[in-house]
């Protein structure tokens, strides 16, 4: 592999130039109309150089966007504030369901044990509107219908197999004889579970989490049908802007810079974790 | 022995028997199970009766006429040939792609890893808004890649508004999202593989061709089945993109499975085909999933075996 030639050389930096630019491009093309007013947007040819404005920015977040016709509200802190609050709750219910889970999964073999994590796992590969279509009947029957509480629950159908099967695989990778080592102490096994078993496998789970969240946020179909205006995450959210009168597309890109720049952050930050979290522990980065 | 007393001699904390343990810690978890369990049962349920929200005094049990009229509709094969179309082009393309990438980018080396990671952009970006921003860059008004297109010659190219480019550009924004995951599942693959056999054609001067057919995609096929196998169950259920880019149109152009459900339920209001086409989706789902789940397991004791 070390003695490479020119030309071979030349072919690989062209060829991974044109892959960045592939993959990249949408980001940054998006990035740059976020700044533009339309009159910049709409010139052709598009144009790369001009001056830039927060105006887009300034509409949304004071949700007061000023035209020749008069004021417009836009509600587009609100989708933001619901994909914050549905994500980080879904994470946080799901953590508390699946870590306890995927501790006994990973120590315990116990009657059915297998059955039960293959179930939740299969729940990542069922259609979601197999389940979400009936859901719509029975959620206004009980009384679910367009609030957090249901939509959380629907949630659960995206982070539980998630966290739980890479926390279990992070459970089983700490030796079990360090535990026994502990029980051994006289300690009981929830200090043990408390005292060994979660810090040891803390980095796991806190990963785990950063990417249910990162799945939670970037949902879209449970929402769609779930959930009305008031309580709709930026997906459904920034969808409905391009059918609405009288929205910019200005402000439309900056709805999608601000509504991807969270997830795209903590996956940056996370990236170490995202080759495990992506492949539901069946792969090590 | 000592184990025992001293465990006797000092309790703490809580005090429940081995047996049960396991199932308290798992219950809550399973009861959300349930839950979701019963709206999948109510599907089965629905697929066999004749059941139009509009319509609902006229509700009652038609059995299998759901699923037999599919046969003579050519809506149900549009949709079948569609989803199908979608998923194998989806499947087969990023594989390609992110094979080559993943083969590119292999050298660990700080570009290398830097590249690897901005990659990762897209596949973080929610698959509606990727749909979203594509639909921006395609506008036919001011759409930047309207621009190009017109640039080399393709004057009034429609993308998503054509039907007959319209699968071509979902296709794209799927590639566009989907491929880095191939190619960070099959990177990690590579850079795990023993180095032994490599060197030993190295030393032999074996052609790398050669090294590349019989030595790297051998080693390399579980990671390669995983990860296809995961691509392509999720393909065949895709939503997000080609609901949000769209839904479903021009026409039936690209009514996909979940797609032609959603529009069934909601503007047909026709729930027992709404609840048949999923019953269909989810057969071919749960026998995808089977074969997935073999090879998954397989991947998941090599990587907990190496830790």
């Amino acid at each position: 592999m070390e003695h490479t030639s020119l030309l071979e050389r030349i072919l690989r930096g062209v060829a991974l130039t044109l892959v960045v630019i592939f993959f990249m491009f949408p980001i940054v093309w998006i990035f740059m109309m976020s700044f533009q007013t339309n009159e910049t947007i709409l010139r052709i040819p598009p144009q790369l150089i001009f001056e830039p404005t927060l105006a887009n920015y300034t509409a949304l977040i004071t949700g007061k966007l000023m035209t020749a016709a008069g004021t417009l509200d836009i509600a587009f802190m609100r989708n933001l504030w619901n994909s914050v609050f549905l994500s980080v709750t879904s994470v946080a219910v799901s953590l508390l369901l699946g870590v306890p889970a995927a501790y006994a999964f990973a120590r315990h073999k116990f009657r059915g044990s297998e059955d039960i994590a293959f179930t939740l796992l299969s729940f990542r590969f069922a259609p979601a509107l197999l389940v979400l279509l009936p859901l719509t009947l029975y959620f206004q029957k009980l009384g679910l219908a367009n609030t957090y509480i249901g939509l959380i629950w629907v949630y659960q159908l995206i982070c539980l197999p998630l966290i739980l099967w890479i926390v279990r695989g992070y459970f089983e990778d700490i030796p079990a004889d360090i535990e026994y080592a502990y029980r051994i102490g006289g300690h009981s096994w929830f200090a043990t579970f408390r005292k060994i078993a979660l810090p040891l496998a803390g980095p796991g789970i806190a990963a785990a989490g950063l990417l249910a969240f990162i799945f939670a946020w970037n949902n879209f179909v449970f929402a769609l049908v779930l959930a009305s205006a008031d309580k709709q995450p930026v997906t459904v959210g920034a969808l409905a802007f391009i059918t609405s009168s009288g929205i910019q597309y200005g402000q439309i890109s900056a709805a999608i810079v601000l509504s991807i720049t969270p997830t795209l952050a903590l996956a940056l930050y996370a990236q170490r974790y995202l080759v495990e979290g992506l492949s539901l522990g069946a792969v090590k980065g | 022995m000592t184990a025992v007393v001293s465990h006797r001699l000092k309790p703490s904390g809580f005090r429940i028997s081995k047996r049960v343990l396991p199932y308290v810690l798992s219950l809550p978890a399973l009861l959300v199970c349930i839950g979701i369990l019963i709206p999948f049962l109510t599907s089965v349920v629905y697929s066999f009766q004749r059941y139009r929200l509009s319509q609902p005094w006229a509700r009652q049990f038609n059995w299998g006429d759901n699923y037999i009229s599919f046969f003579t509709d050519p809506k149900f094969w549009n949709t079948l040939k569609v989803s199908l179309l979608y998923a194998g082009t989806t499947v087969v393309l990023e594989l390609l792609l992110g094979l080559a990438i993943a083969l590119l980018l292999q050298k660990r080396s700080t570009l290398n890893n830097f590249i690897s990671i901005m990659l990762l952009m897209p596949l973080m970006t929610a698959p509606a808004l990727a749909a979203l921003m594509w639909k921006l860059m395609t506008n036919p008004g001011f759409g930047v890649l309207s621009y190009l297109a017109s640039l080399i010659g393709l004057q009034d190219f429609r993308w998503a508004s054509s039907p007959s480019t319209a699968l071509l550009t979902v296709v794209l924004v799927d590639i566009w999202v989907y491929t880095p995951f191939i190619m960070i599942l099959l990177l990690a693959g590579l850079r795990s593989l023993p180095t032994q056999p490599f060197e030993a054609a190295a030393l032999d001067g074996v052609p790398r061709s050669f090294v590349f057919f019989r030595i790297t995609l051998p080693m390399l096929t579980p990671y390669i089945l995983t990860a296809t196998l995961f691509r392509l169950l999720d393909s065949i259920q895709q939503f997000d993109i080609i609901y949000a880019m769209t839904q479903g149109g021009p026409g039936d152009t690209l009514t996909v499975f979940q797609v032609e459900a959603y529009l069934n339920f909601f503007q047909s209001t026709n729930v027992g085909r709404s609840a048949a086409l999923m019953i269909i989706l989810w057969a071919i789902t749960y026998f995808l999933s089977n074969i997935f789940i073999k090879n998954w397991l397989r991947l998941r004791e090599r990587a907990r075996g190496q830790a």
